[in-house]
């Protein structure tokens, strides 16, 4: 053999290749038709690649989400063409909306036969033209190394995202010359750095070492920037307090004193009375979602505003700023830093912790209750993870009440979906994020509904034997919307009570170990059960029914106009049986 | 107020998909839409129309186009000086006798009689978009049996502008628009 024909390799061996030379370790996927020479081609690669067989391809691109959000790397998904590819949708656009670097390899018909209906042919490079940061179809194998190492550099670079490669059978089949490239990218189009202009600091530390009353707010672009030094240098010379995100915690500790906790329409009420009556806000990675603005008209009205952010789109889109800075987060800080004023800011800081302070009597770890509520279940196992666990948590209630009542201070140990609110998300993410966290507890705090949407996925975690717990805040009802239904809709609740499977006989079906709690006093005992099992875990919580998120801001209406907890001895059980007392 | 965008981008197939998916998820008003060959092989250069009453959202045109991977360049032009084209043919039914008068008019408009049949005359000018539409309206009282209008296209008068070559070859980092024009281009 000739050393050309040495370097021969089929598209399939040049996609392993390429997987390799990212410094991929594991790819989440299922096979079929289309895929089938890439997946044959594994076999040669077993040594370097760990293939994880999903039960479903959505469960793949979470598997490949969580991955990328707990480490910082690519994750990749891998399924076939039709109704595998189609399945991905849910997936991609889960970390399109979130800014979650992966990238999904589907198979393809042949390139002859594209477009001409044939079996399990889809177009998905058009279907998830929406969902995606960008998509290729590769029709010539001479392009595939090259289009692979373009897909993960604009996965992972500027604001990331997914991408999706699309390879046709006959691509993968095909044979060349693998030549990998170092060469810089050629990509017109795209470059995404941008630094920060002098003129745009000095205004910056101006406009902080001028306010009086400024906010901080911390978003998931803090995590994906690695700034979070940056971000809490700034807030403790200035001391400046930090409201975060759904996505942005951790990117701050909470225990830290100027941290004040989540914004937004399950925000703290202190926070968001923080951010109403601020003079400063200083957006950081964050993009105003609705979720965490109300009331665009009365948001904030007396604050001067600066927003940070890489993807220039994001910045005046719903909220003007008086001062706009394209740039990497962590960039931007370390040049102003050294212009902003050491202060102490007492009075601003005082006022916010009386607020704090009115808030705490109604915290729900003071409510007398005989049933278990979901909020106590969370504190329960922040206390006996020591708030050190990997929470990866799902949709719903639990969602926000993981926010309110687990205290994150590492970074990336809460992953969420949270843009686009997928339910299902959490244990296939937990699962791909344990391939990354070997080390760490990791919890998957779950409903009875989100569960549920994607179940499959615990054959997955089972044959793979991930040490992950999962926590099921089973209260029968799909929580959230039961809420709204109390609050906004006469209490009708329409096909929101949802049965579940008897979870302990689940657990048993699928080999898995599976707890059952009803009390406060039996939480610590059963998690201590699970942590020193190696495997996965389920504990099912059976919690109360009517619980409720507080506080709330009802979709649309202003920030400050939150619907707070009912304290105890206003209402006969606290938050409980508002059945009655409907708003 | 209208929009008028230079938009560079990479001759890839699924481009002008992309650009017009954009248009139809953000929920902004497209007139219409142009695209060609450039100077520069490789790259098509699309003149856009867009029609998006809300203020806010024009700036937000600009920079989410600007994010598309395969799009090079975007010059939003509505406010500079430039040359802007539209080119019309339109189909008639005439007999001989109201010949002459279709014939005027098109003198009129400085359009040129491209097809004449035994019951049709095609006509076809290439103007400004107002001028078309006055050609269209003057065409009113006769029988006009078919339309086609290119939509606009446009290029800046003056020398060549920065920005439509810039990115073509500047180094990755080198990009042509600063943040400023975050705040410019919002009105």
């Amino acid at each position: 053999m000739s050393n050309n024909e040495q370097q021969q390799l089929t598209g399939a061996e040049i996609i392993w290749e390429c997987l390799i030379r990212e410094g991929v370790e594991t790819v989440f996927g299922y096979p079929g038709g289309t895929i089938l020479p890439t997946y044959d081609a594994l076999n040669k690669y077993r040594d370097k690649i760990h293939h994880v067989l999903v039960r479903h391809e959505q469960g793949a691109t979470h598997m490949a989400d969580g991955y990328a959000r707990a480490s910082g790397k690519v994750g990749v998904a891998m399924a076939t063409s039709g109704p595998g590819a189609t399945n991905m949708i849910t997936g991609m656009a889960t970390a399109m909306m979130d800014s979650s670097p992966i990238v999904c390899i589907t198979g393809q018909v042949s390139s002859a036969v594209i477009g001409s209906d044939a079996f399990q042919e889809i177009d998905i490079t058009g279907a998830a033209l929406p969902v995606t940061k960008h998509s290729y179809l590769v029709m010539d194998i001479d392009e595939l190394a090259d289009t692979i190492r373009e897909a993960f550099y604009v996965a992972r670079s500027g604001r990331p995202g997914p991408v999706l490669v699309d390879i046709p059978k006959d691509i993968q089949n095909a044979k060349t010359e693998f030549i990998y490239s170092n060469k810089e990218f050629n990509l017109l189009g795209y470059q995404p750095q941008e630094d920060v202009r002098d003129d745009d600091i000095n205004i910056f530390a101006m406009m902080v070492n001028n306010a009086k009353k400024p906010v901080i707010l911390s978003g998931h672009g803090v995590l994906l920037s690695y700034a979070y030094k940056e971000v809490l240098e700034l807030a403790e010379k200035a001391s400046i307090p930090i409201a975060t995100t759904l996505l942005g915690i951790g990117g701050a500790p909470d225990s830290h004193p100027l941290v004040l906790g989540m914004m937004g329409m399950h925000g703290e009420s202190w926070v968001n009375h923080a951010i109403q009556d601020a003079d400063l806000l200083i957006a950081c990675g964050m993009r105003f979602d609705d979720r965490v603005t109300g009331n665009l008209k009365t948001y904030s009205p007396n604050s001067k505003k600066i927003h940070i952010e890489i993807d220039p789109s994001e910045i005046n889109k719903v909220v003007k700023v008086e001062l706009a800075i394209h740039a990497d987060l962590g960039n931007a800080l370390r040049k102003v830093i050294p212009f902003v004023s050491k202060t102490g800011r007492k009075e601003w800081l005082n006022t916010i912790a009386g607020w704090h302070s009115e808030s705490q009597m109604r915290d729900v770890m003071n409510i007398k209750t005989d049933t278990l509520l979901g909020a106590q279940a969370i504190r329960k196992i922040w206390e006996g993870t020591k708030g050190n666990a990997l929470i990866v948590s799902d949709v719903g209630q639990h969602q926000m009440l993981e926010a309110q009542y687990y205290e994150h201070d590492d970074p990336r140990t809460l992953l969420t979906s949270g843009g686009l609110g997928t339910m299902g998300f959490s244990l296939p993410a937990a699962i791909g994020a344990s391939f990354h966290e070997k080390d760490r507890e990791i919890w998957v705090i779950v409903g009875d509904g989100g569960i549920q949407m994607m179940l499959m996925e615990l054959a997955t975690a089972v044959q793979e034997n991930v040490n992950i717990n999962i926590a099921i805040i089973n209260n029968g009802y799909l929580g959230m919307v039961r809420q709204w239904q109390q609050m906004f809709y006469e209490a009708r609740y329409v096909e929101t009570p949802i049965s579940s499977p008897d979870f302990l006989k689940l657990a048993d079906a699928y080999g898995m170990e599976g707890y059952r709690v009803e009390k406060l006093d039996e939480i610590i005992e059963t998690m201590e059960k699970a942590q020193k099992n190696t495997g996965p875990t389920l504990i099912e919580f059976v919690v109360e029914e009517y619980e409720m998120v507080y506080p709330m801001v009802p979709a649309g209406a202003d920030l400050h106009e939150m619907i707070i907890r009912p304290l105890s001895d206003e209402n006969n059980n606290g938050q409980l049986k508002v059945k009655e007392k409907v708003k | 107020m209208k929009q008028t965008l230079i938009v560079l981008v990479e001759n890839k197939p699924g481009v002008l998909n992309r650009i017009s998916s954009l248009f139809r998820r953000r929920n902004y008003n497209i007139e219409s839409l142009v695209v060609g060959h450039s100077e520069t092989p490789g790259i098509s250069r699309m003149t856009i129309v867009a029609n998006e009453p809300d203020q806010s959202k024009r700036g937000n045109i600009y920079f989410n186009l600007l994010k598309l991977v395969n799009v090079i360049a975007v010059k939003d032009v509505s406010k500079l000086p430039c040359i802007s084209r539209e080119f019309i043919m339109v189909k008639i039914n005439t007999g001989p006798d109201q010949f002459n008068e279709v014939n005027a008019v098109a003198k009129q408009f400085g359009a040129r009689i491209v097809d004449m049949g035994a019951e049709t005359v095609i006509i076809e000018v290439t103007d400004k978009e107002s001028v078309i539409n006055n050609l269209v309206s003057a065409l009113q009282p006769f029988e006009i049996t078919e339309i086609v209008r290119t939509g606009k296209i446009a290029m800046r008068r003056g020398k060549t502008h920065k920005v439509s070559s810039d990115k073509i070859n500047a180094k990755p980092g080198e990009i042509t628009w600063k943040p400023d024009q975050i705040s410019s281009y919002q009105n």
